[in-house]
This record gives structure tokens, C-alpha cells and sequence, in this order.
């Protein structure tokens, strides 16, 4: 017994210290990869942080293992993703904040607008990586099924081997620690960009810094090196002078995506859909390559309590609208479109099918005794 | 092209022979249901048949390489076609007209166009294709007026050259307003109206939409009009699409 706890943390060790050279020395390992339809190139991605998928295209994590795992990989390179924000609750920048965070840890680049006076200060705020001591499961890739209720092993068995860690190389997604700040050094060594909205009346400046950004990410050439991160954090805000000139903000995140499209970067964008116009907001959906909203769920709500099971730990609720279809015309259907927001031992960030409680018997609904019926869980049966 | 043809080419008239000469055809979908793949089958028709065809394609919402890589799929060549003077293409995606010049770019745009037509109207079908009517919009600014002025335009190449016209729009952008809507307008001006919708219950993996094609009909046949309007389902494939009658499928 005794043999054996030692053989974990000696393994549980050796994956820190395997993460630890990655992180350090990131830039060191290329290897092919392609952009191209022939798969020539050995299976496994070249660079921490991407990955290939189907179809030729690059995925780039979003900094939630599950959020990954919804998407098919992640994040396309090249796509611009947008989330709808609840105007009521900043659950959009739980996922801004992951975003860039796996950005840091991966070494790439990133580009940080919102409307506050100092965007700098936001970064303080990023989560870091997520070492907690019992938490085994996510470093050493002994068992990596653990870390996701039982129950919903069926739904995610199959896209796991993606997530192992392989040695000496960084994780392509990491778990983030909601409640300890990112390590200075990240930052400092970094390139981040701060650009406040406030200081763009015109959203020109916004377009040539986008533009400088991305022109000194280098150029895909046959091999892979790297890739830049563009987070905009609620684009459309009122405070923002631009606010009222709807066809010059629609026309900047046409030129981003145009941009963004042609080098090796995601575009991230916020933006309060209830605050701009319906049809501005069906324009910036049809403009988006995935499209995700986030919603707050409300404290007392009796009905869906009873409705749902794991009400009290939800956080809220995110719903798939879109997923980037690049390089097909088939498109992605999930099984279910609306996932609850919870925080995993409240530090990270953990996605979840909705799960349907069983039916009380004593409410009187007319299947309601014929526990058989409703035994089989009906995921993401509600849409909201 | 195999022997049954699919409820959509059937709903358009669409075969080796017939090419949709001088029709207009507006595509309108919305974000659940993405009407693109409508957009690559009639590319791919019109690149395929044996006839001399020539497409000149504006593009707003997707670059070159995409449109190869999708179409490459569907069994086109879009660089071998490119280089046979069969697709013109135009990479409008940093098109942009400032404020005060959007009448000028629009009419750069156009003249662009003409001076293809005229070139390839020699003993040729030309189809015009635009892929996103909604972003030439952003790209004009917002102005609708000049949006209109120049679909008219293009309007007026169907007669002169007996040409095709191909555009998308998005539908759903535009359901809140109500009195001079860019809908309105492009629907008047189609000749064939194909509208993509999702199922009333939702998506599916089976079923990811439903299409229903307005065909108005052609005026040559002795006066007599008549309009068509068929409705069924479809499902997208990665190289072609399955198109089914509700209920035809268990």
C-alpha cells in the first residue's frame, strides 16, 4: 500500500516536471504539420496548444477541457468565435478569462481589448493552472475519465485519448484555478496587448492594432510555429463612443474575420446582444464562425430547481449556437445544444450536461408514478 | 449527373440542358440553417455541365481557398477552373466603400462585372454568383439604396446578355423590419426564391432543415404563369445532399 502511494506522486511528479520543461522550452520542438488535406504528418500536433482535427484545419483550446470536448477539439484556427453575453451576469468572462489564460501558458501571443480605462489590469485577474495535490487525474495521464462525474463517461468516453498528455510535451488544455492568479512571469514574458475601447472612437485604431497583431504572428509556410489569441471583451458596449455607428462596428468585425481567416490567430469577441439592435445582433451571429451564449440562471427559481438536478451548484448556462464548419458543408449537430456552467471544488471551470431530475411522483403529472419511463436521462432535453 | 434528378434540381428545372438562362435566383437562409451548400451545388452545376458555362463569383463571406477545399469535395476543381477562364473570381472580402464613396465602389464593383459579362457573353451562359448580399450591405456602409441600385444593375445584364444571377441573403436579419426591406425588394426581383429553414422541432442529425422553393415560372410559354412552390427536407452531406419528401424516410 504503502509502495504504492509512492508510486503515484513519483508519477504525478514526473508529469509536473514534464509539463514544467514544455512550458519553459515550448518553441524548441517543431515539427511538420499541415494546413493541407494530405495527412502525411504524424498524427500528433507539433506545437503545445494546437491541435489537428478533421478535415486539415488546426484547433486551438479554449482553455475548458469540456468546452474542447463540445466543439470537437476546440477552437478553429482561423475562426472568429463569438459569445452572447448576459447583460445581467459576467459569466462571458469566465470563459474570456480561460481563453487567454491557455494562451499564456501556451507561450502565444495575445491581444486584449474591453471598454474599461485600464484593460492592463484585467490580467491580473487570469486564472492559473490549476496543481492541486489530490488531483491526480489531470496531470499524470493514468486515468483522465475521473475527473467527469460517472455518469457522463458514456458521453465523453471517446474523444478522451486527445487530452492524454503525452511525455514531454504541454497539454494541449489545461484546468484553471478560478481562485489563484496567474504566475507574474507568464505576463511579463508574453507579448500582451492592452487596448481599451475607450480610446478607439472610431474603431480604426482597434482595426490597425488587430492588424499589427496579427501581421507579426508568423505566417503558416508549410510548418506550424505558433498562434495569437485576439480577446475582445464586450465589443459593442455603450460606453464606447462607437457605440451608436452600427454599420462601422459591423464593418470592423467584418474585416477581423477576414483578418483573422488568413493567419494563424482566434479571434475572441463578447459583445451584449440585447444592447444593440435585433438586426445588428443577427448580423454579428451570421458573421461568427461558433457562436456561444452564456446565461445567468436565476437564485430562486423553483420550477427549473425541480426540473433539473445539481441546480443549487449551477453556475449558469451556455448554449452552442454554431459550430465553425471550415473545410466541409456538413453541419455539426450536438446532442445537446445547452450545457450548465459549474465550478468543479469551486475552482475550475467544469461543463455539463443537463441533466433532468426524476420525476416526483406526487406532483400529479400523469407519467409521473411510471418511474421507468423517465429513468433513462434525458440530456439537454431543455433549450432555453 | 445521375439519371434521378434530386427534388432540388427538379424543383428548379435544373438539368444538363437547361441552365436557368436569364433567372434570377435569391437564396435565403438563416443562421440556424446556412444556405451555402444551395450556393456550392449550383457552382458545381454550373462548372460541371458540358456546355459552356462561365460563373463570375463575388465573394463576401468566405475566401478563395475555402470555396476550393468545399468544392474540391463536391468533385470540382475550382483552380483548374479558374485558370480555363470558367470562374472569375472576385475576393471582395476587404471591400470597402468610406462613407462618402460608396456609390464609387459599387460602381467600380459593377463596371468590374460588366466588362466580365460583356468579354464571355460570346456563345456562353454567365452566371453571376454573390454569396452574401448581407455583407455587401456592411460593405456599402449600411446604404440599402445602393445595394438596390446595383442588384438592379445586375438586373438589367440578365436581359442584355441573357445571364444568370445567383445571390444569398439572410433572411432572418432583416424580420424585424417592417416597411422597405431588402428581402422585399430582392424577392421581387428573383424569378426563383429557395429558402432555407430549420424544423419546427428543432435540429436534428438526420434532418437539418427544410428548403422551400418558390419557382415563378417562365413568362415565354404563352403568357401563362405559373408558379411552383415545392417544400422538403435535406440533409447535408460531406460530398452532396440528401434531399427527402417529410415522411418519406423512416
Amino acid at each position: 500500500m504503502f509502495y504504492l502511494r509512492k508510486l503515484i506522486i513519483s508519477e504525478h511528479l514526473r508529469g509536473l516536471l514534464a509539463y514544467m520543461a514544455a512550458t519553459k522550452a515550448p518553441a524548441t520542438k517543431e515539427r511538420k504539420s499541415s494546413f493541407s488535406r494530405n495527412f502525411s504528418a504524424p498524427p500528433e500536433s507539433s506545437v503545445p496548444g494546437l491541435k489537428k482535427g478533421l478535415n486539415g484545419t488546426i484547433f486551438l483550446s479554449s482553455g475548458i477541457p469540456d468546452l474542447d470536448e463540445i466543439l470537437g477539439g476546440g477552437f478553429h484556427l482561423g475562426s472568429l468565435v463569438m459569445i452572447m453575453e448576459d447583460t445581467e451576469a459576467p459569466h462571458h468572462m469566465l470563459l474570456l478569462r480561460n481563453f487567454m489564460s491557455q494562451g499564456l501558458v501556451h507561450n502565444q501571443p495575445v491581444l486584449y481589448a474591453s471598454p474599461s480605462k485600464n484593460p492592463r489590469d484585467f490580467l491580473g485577474t487570469l486564472p492559473s493552472i490549476l496543481v492541486s495535490k489530490d488531483d491526480k487525474s489531470r496531470k499524470t495521464d493514468s486515468e483522465p475519465d475521473l475527473r467527469i462525474a460517472w455518469q457522463y463517461k458514456k458521453y465523453h468516453g471517446e474523444n478522451k485519448p486527445h487530452f492524454e498528455e503525452q511525455d514531454g510535451k504541454a497539454e494541449y488544455c489545461n484546468d484553471f484555478d478560478l481562485k489563484k492568479p496567474i504566475e507574474k512571469h507568464l505576463i511579463m514574458e508574453n507579448r500582451v496587448e492592452c487596448v481599451s475601447l475607450l480610446d478607439c472612437p472610431s474603431l480604426a485604431g482597434l482595426r490597425d492594432s488587430c492588424s499589427k497583431f496579427l501581421s507579426q504572428i508568423p505566417r503558416y509556410d508549410g510548418k506550424l510555429t505558433s498562434a495569437g489569441r485576439i480577446a475582445i471583451q464586450s465589443f459593442c458596449a455603450p460606453q464606447c463612443e462607437y457605440y451608436d455607428k452600427e454599420w462601422d462596428m459591423l464593418s470592423f468585425i467584418r474585416s477581423l474575420k477576414s483578418m483573422v481567416r488568413t493567419s494563424n490567430a482566434v479571434a475572441f469577441l463578447t459583445f451584449p446582444a440585447s444592447l444593440v439592435s435585433s438586426s445588428v445582433s443577427k448580423r454579428l451571429q451570421h458573421m461568427a464562425d461558433t457562436l456561444l451564449s452564456v446565461k445567468a440562471i436565476p437564485d430562486e427559481d423553483k420550477e427549473l430547481a425541480s426540473l433539473l438536478t445539481g441546480y443549487q451548484d449551477m453556475l449558469g448556462l451556455l448554449s452552442v449556437q454554431k459550430v465553425a464548419r471550415f473545410n466541409t458543408q456538413v453541419p455539426v449537430i450536438l446532442d445537446a445544444t445547452t450545457f450548465s456552467i459549474k465550478l468543479q471544488k469551486r475552482r475550475s471551470l467544469v461543463l455539463e450536461c443537463l441533466n433532468q431530475a426524476p420525476v416526483d411522483g406526487s406532483s400529479g403529472s400523469s407519467y409521473g408514478t411510471s418511474g421507468s419511463c423517465s429513468g433513462s436521462s434525458k440530456t439537454g432535453a431543455l433549450d432555453f | 449527373m445521375d439519371p434521378p434528378a434530386s427534388l432540388l434540381d427538379e424543383a428548379l428545372n435544373l438539368s444538363e440542358n437547361s441552365n436557368l438562362e436569364r433567372r434570377v435566383v435569391l437564396i435565403e437562409d438563416c443562421v440556424e440553417t446556412s444556405g451555402a451548400f444551395v450556393l456550392h451545388h449550383l457552382l458545381k452545376h454550373f462548372l460541371s455541365s458540358s456546355s459552356d458555362s462561365v460563373v463570375i463569383f463575388i465573394a463576401f463571406a468566405q475566401p478563395f481557398f475555402q470555396y476550393d477545399r468545399l468544392l474540391r469535395r463536391l468533385g470540382c476543381n475550382l483552380v483548374v477552373q479558374r485558370e480555363n477562364k470558367r470562374l472569375i473570381f472576385f475576393d471582395m472580402l476587404m471591400l470597402e466603400c468610406p462613407d462618402d464613396g460608396v456609390e464609387s465602389g459599387l460602381t467600380a464593383l459593377y463596371g468590374n462585372i460588366y466588362k466580365a459579362v460583356e468579354v464571355n457573353s460570346v456563345n456562353k451562359n454567365v452566371t453571376i454568383m454573390i454569396d452574401d448580399v448581407s455583407l455587401l450591405e456592411v460593405a456599402a456602409n449600411g446604404s440599402t439604396k445602393d445595394v438596390l441600385n446595383f442588384m438592379h444593375y445586375c438586373h438589367t445584364l440578365t436581359n442584355q446578355f441573357d445571364c444568370t444571377i445567383i445571390t444569398v441573403l439572410h433572411e432572418d436579419i432583416y424580420s424585424s423590419e417592417d416597411v422597405f426591406s431588402l428581402p422585399l425588394q430582392m424577392e421581387y426581383l428573383a424569378d426563383i426564391t429557395i429558402k432555407t429553414e430549420p424544423l419546427l422541432t428543432g435540429l436534428a442529425a438526420d434532418v437539418h432543415g427544410q428548403l422551400t422553393v418558390l419557382n415563378k415560372g417562365t413568362t415565354h410559354g404563352l403568357g401563362s404563369l405559373k408558379s411552383k412552390i415545392r417544400n422538403f427536407r435535406y440533409k447535408v452531406m460531406e460530398n452532396s445532399v440528401d434531399y427527402f419528401l417529410p415522411g418519406s424516410r423512416s
